[in-house]
């Protein structure tokens, strides 16, 4: 067992130093402390002893050859923009970004594919994909994120319901394993069944298993059209109702956000961003792509007769850019909002069947209401994947907050699970979410994680502390 | 109240070339949406309308297919849409379109209020607004960035004029241009998009209005001629300051003092 680890002397300064180049390398108090969180710094702030900004593969793994030999923790870094309080230090160490990794290589029109350095921003190979008048479809809002953090976590976004996760675009990988050997996994094929797939398990991983050097990623066809709706109704539940109506449709929609009219007021007063969309108290955007302007009118024809149907006050349509805009402008700020109208947030992010949001919601809302916190269910409806925002007040003391929160996520989890959810449906575990796994999975399951994380790391070098926790370090 | 909006389509990208031979504008795509700033003002009128009741007709100059401009403007809610259209309009600048309009708004019987856009997002004249106004000896105000006060006397509005912040106070009848973000334009509705499928969209021609002098109107009432046209050179511009935080605001202090940006 590799805890305790070894505490970083000058000579691995030096050794790490030789390996890369004199100003890449940080030690101690010239770290700047942004480095020692995510996010979401509740998920806990932990300065690395030494950081790195490493320019290829190699220096990737010789560092990490050197970790495994010395017993020093590593945790890689994209760009910072995680949840779940992934890449932080817990346990003091390396912390190796690969942000200078960014490299975007030509598009590959043959196999419609691009290749991509895994510090690459994801808004950058969005563009390099447009230049081509194609697609890389995942879009989980946040597109300073790297594109190896999307993989890593396999992030998913709104656009899930029609297009799938970051996983689904995944054709291969080469990676760096926690002992400086460097790997592939699958290559660009579409199918493949030799073996194992690894490649699959290496996706969502977090950074515990092994440390991304180059992803390539499939692309689509980049869809001609596209129109958002905005259906207003009465309540939250009604919304919540009208998610299965629109599914029934024979029209995939691209993603359904709904928002409560609390929410979108945070955003306005916060934010100045005005929502086009006075009426009702909650609303459920429907977003659809489409090759065709009369395949589009068809879905938005559908879908607005739906929703009348079903007791929507109207069915608002942005079908330009600038409407859309003024649409997602204010779906896009509720992070933001709302840590501007609160004192501290906290978030559940589970995901239940689609034929059980409505009850989620509901019961959802009433938990924590019961334990006197502010919710704000929002979110990826049309894939279950439902974040409940709990806002802390002034009001609340430290000791408040952290029970209540504690409590509430406790009942959620069980929620959760009760209705044939999962505890995380894209924020991941990390940090965050450690305490409520294992009751979440059951024991066995929890041995499974443990034995697939030895079988890439039986040295726990690598993201030491997150996703799955081994003794003595429960203890800590 | 009653309220007349004035609007345009425009191309739908705002990107252009330009012929260099005749210094025409070349349009990259036939697509063609509202001016966006048109927007603004019909979200404006429709607020006022809330609050203080009447009715709200959208005009415009322009080809017969402006028509789906105006059921737009149906579906946010406009109650009535006139679109003045005649071969003899053609080739208008500033002086001849808001001409043609201030004549519509007469055989419209006129308005309490008129609103336009501050601007064209392909003219980009910012003129054709107050013109109108002074066809029809109208007090106007222009850019109005909010309307701070209104009833059935008139308005209250808040202009942004670069240096100064002027608010004025209109009694109607009078004419405003809005700016952008003094509030959200609502989105089309289908409710809405149901109940106007069969309201009329009225044409006016050259016929229908009370000056029927020709000279007024089109290329031949146009005295602006164009000389040259060309892409203006990239307005922004960034400068990066090295050094330390102190080192960077002495030099960004520097930098704004020398332009007279802070005193």
């Amino acid at each position: 067992m590799a805890f305790p680890y070894k505490k970083m002397t000058p000579d691995d300064f030096d050794a790490i130093r030789g390996m890369t180049a004199p100003d890449r390398v940080w030690v101690g108090e010239e770290i700047p402390n942004e480095y020692f969180r995510d996010e979401m710094p509740e998920y806990g702030v932990f300065p690395p002893e030494l950081y790195v900004e490493v320019e290829n593969k190699e220096e990737v793994s010789a560092i990490m050859a050197y970790a495994w030999e010395n017993n020093i923790p590593v945790v890689c870094r994209g760009a910072g923009t995680g949840l779940a309080g992934g890449a932080t230090c817990k346990y003091g160490g390396i912390m190796l970004s690969i942000m200078r990794m960014n490299r975007i290589f030509p598009i590959d029109r043959k196999n419609q594919t691009i290749t991509a350095e895994p510090g690459a921003l994801l808004i950058d190979v969005q563009a390099a994909a447009a230049a081509e008048g194609l697609f890389y479809p995942p879009d989980p809002g946040e597109k300073t994120a790297s594109i190896g953090g999307n993989v890593i976590t396999n992030a998913g976004g709104m656009k899930a319901v029609r297009y799938g996760l970051t996983r689904d675009f995944v054709r291969c990988i080469e990676a760096v394993m926690p002992d400086g050997s460097i790997l592939n996994f699958s290559s660009n094929v579409v199918k493949n069944t030799t073996g194992y797939d690894i490649k699959d398990l290496v996706i969502g991983s977090e950074g515990t298993l092994c440390i991304l050097t180059q992803v390539t990623l499939k692309l689509l066809p980049a869809p001609t059209c596209t129109c958002t709706l905005v259906m207003p109704f009465g309540s939250l539940e009604e919304c919540a109702d009208m998610v299965p109506k629109v599914l029934e449709l024979p029209f995939v929609p691209t993603a359904i956000e709904f928002l409560e009219r609390e929410l979108i007021d945070i955003v306005e007063r916060n934010l100045n961003k005005l929502f086009p969309v006075k009426e009702g108290n909650a609303v459920l955007i429907v977003m659809y792509d489409a090759s065709s302007k009369q395949e589009l009118d068809s879905a938005v024809e559908a879908a607005a007769e739906a929703a009348l149907a079903n007791g929507a006050l109207d069915c608002c349509i942005a079908g330009t850019p600038e409407r859309a805009a003024s649409v997602w402008a204010v779906r896009g700020g509720i992070l933001e909002g709302m840590k501007a109208d609160s004192v501290a947030q906290e978030e559940c992010d589970v995901v239940v069947p689609r034929a059980r949001i409505a009850e989620y919601v509901k019961a959802a809302k009433k938990i924590a209401l019961s334990h006197g916190i502010r919710v704000e269910p929002c979110g990826h409806c049309g894939d279950g994947n439902i974040h409940t925002e709990m806002l802390r007040g002034p009001e609340m003391s430290d000791e408040e907050w952290k029970t209540a929160t504690h409590a509430s996520l406790t009942e959620l989890y069980a929620l959760s699970k009760e209705l044939g959810g999962q505890l995380s449906g894209e924020h991941g575990i990390g940090n965050g979410r450690i305490e409520f796994l294992k009751e979440f999975v059951g024991p066995r399951m929890i041995e499974l994680y443990k034995a697939i994380k030895l079988a890439f790391d039986e040295k726990l070098i690598l993201n030491p502390g997150k996703v799955i926790t081994f003794e003595p370090e429960e203890e800590i | 109240m009653k309220i007349i909006v004035c609007m345009k389509q425009v191309p739908a990208s705002s990107q252009v070339d330009i012929d260099p031979e005749t210094g025409a504008m070349k349009r990259l795509s036939a697509d063609t949406r509202t001016n966006p700033y048109d927007l603004f003002a019909l979200e404006t009128a429709l607020q006022l309308r809330e609050k203080l009741g009447g009715t709200v007709t959208v005009l415009t100059m322009g080809p017969a297919h402006a028509e789906e401009m105006m059921r737009d403007a149906y579906t946010m809610g406009a109650d009535k849409a006139v679109i003045l259209s005649d071969r003899k309009f053609a080739g208008a600048d500033v002086l001849a379109t808001s001409y043609v309009l201030a004549q519509g708004v007469h055989v419209l019987g006129g308005a309490d209020l008129i609103v336009c856009g501050r601007q064209t997002t392909d003219g980009d004249t910012a003129q054709v607004g107050p013109a109108m106004a002074e066809h029809l000896h109208l007090p106007h105000a222009a850019w109005v960035a909010e309307i701070t006060e209104a009833d059935t006397e008139g308005l209250e509005v808040q202009q942004d004029l670069g240096s100064v912040t002027q608010v004025s106070r209109m009694t109607y009848p009078c004419l405003i241009t809005v700016d952008k973000d003094l509030c959200v334009p609502r989105l089309p509705s289908y409710r809405l998009t149901r109940a106007t499928a069969g309201r009329p969209v009225r044409f006016l021609s050259l016929a229908d209005l009370p000056d029927q002098d020709l000279s007024r109107y089109g290329l031949v009432g146009s005295p602006t001629s164009v000389e040259r046209m060309f892409a203006p050179p990239e307005a922004e511009r960034q400068v990066y300051l090295p050094g330390s935080a102190e080192e960077k605001a002495d030099a960004l202090f520097q930098i704004l003092t020398s332009r007279k940006i802070i005193m």
